[in-house]
């Protein structure tokens, strides 16, 4: 896995600094019905959009805290991607967008069987929310609003 | 991603998040956390490579079937 050092010194100093916000008590769902009958939602910190969506501001202070829902037929070749960090490369992504949002593995996992089906609608955020108040008080509770009406099952986490 | 996730498992929803930077993990604690070793940037290892990203994303659902795992689960990914 990426360890610090391998990260830019001042990357480096930010992370080892930063009061990360600790979960306690962690929250706890287990699985309810077998993956095979689940629906799965996606959500990808890759600062993705689709054209005709606002793209997410890299200017804003301490990161931009909103989000954007990715439709589930998206073709992965017209997403946008305009994460505003230089922390991490982002050629790979550049070139094949399920690397942070595997959304044709995911279509793959339905055909097999694996999973049930798909949420009609996915989230991309921005990382690098480094004041994320307005995030958590906000966008968050959206965030599982759209995936309750949706009724995902389980969600595949993706950062970059 | 953890915040997010943390929300979603409160309302029901079983969570699996990537993650590249284990020091994060351990201070944040999602719910439920598959450690992969690649590099920012590659968090389902390489581009346009379906079969290693298959392969990944198959051990973070395998996390989501597993009844033993008590929260904060941090696991890491073992390449087969």
């Amino acid at each position: 896995m990426s360890e610090l050092k391998d990260l830019g010194l001042k990357d480096q100093i930010f992370m080892r600094a930063y009061k990360w916000r600790r979960i306690d008590p962690v929250p706890w769902t287990p699985l309810q019905k077998p993956l095979a009958e689940s629906r799965l939602g996606i959500v990808s910190s890759a600062g993705l959009s689709v054209p005709g969506q606002e793209p997410f501001n890299t200017k804003a202070k301490g990161g931009d805290p909103t989000f954007r829902e990715i439709p589930t037929g998206i073709d992965t070749a017209e997403l946008l991607e305009n994460h505003r960090s230089q922390s991490w490369d982002h050629r790979g992504v550049e070139r094949d967008k399920n690397l942070a949002f595997p959304i044709q593995r995911a279509r793959e996992l339905v055909e097999s069987g694996r999973i049930g089906s798909l949420s009609e609608r996915h989230v991309s955020v921005m990382g690098s929310i480094t004041a994320p108040g307005r995030f958590v008080r906000d966008h968050v509770p959206q965030i599982a609003e759209v995936f309750a009406q949706e009724e995902v099952d389980v969600a595949l986490l993706v950062p970059v | 991603m953890s915040l997010i996730a943390a929300e979603l498992e409160g309302q029901g929803i079983s969570t699996v998040t990537l993650q590249l930077l284990k020091m994060v993990a351990e201070k944040v604690r999602p719910p439920r956390a598959l450690f992969v070793p690649f590099a920012h940037g590659f968090p389902l290892a390489a581009p346009d490579d379906p079969l290693l990203q298959h392969r990944v994303i198959e051990a973070a659902l395998r996390l989501l079937e597993d009844d033993s795992l008590q929260p904060p689960a941090l696991v890491d990914y073992h390449p087969e």
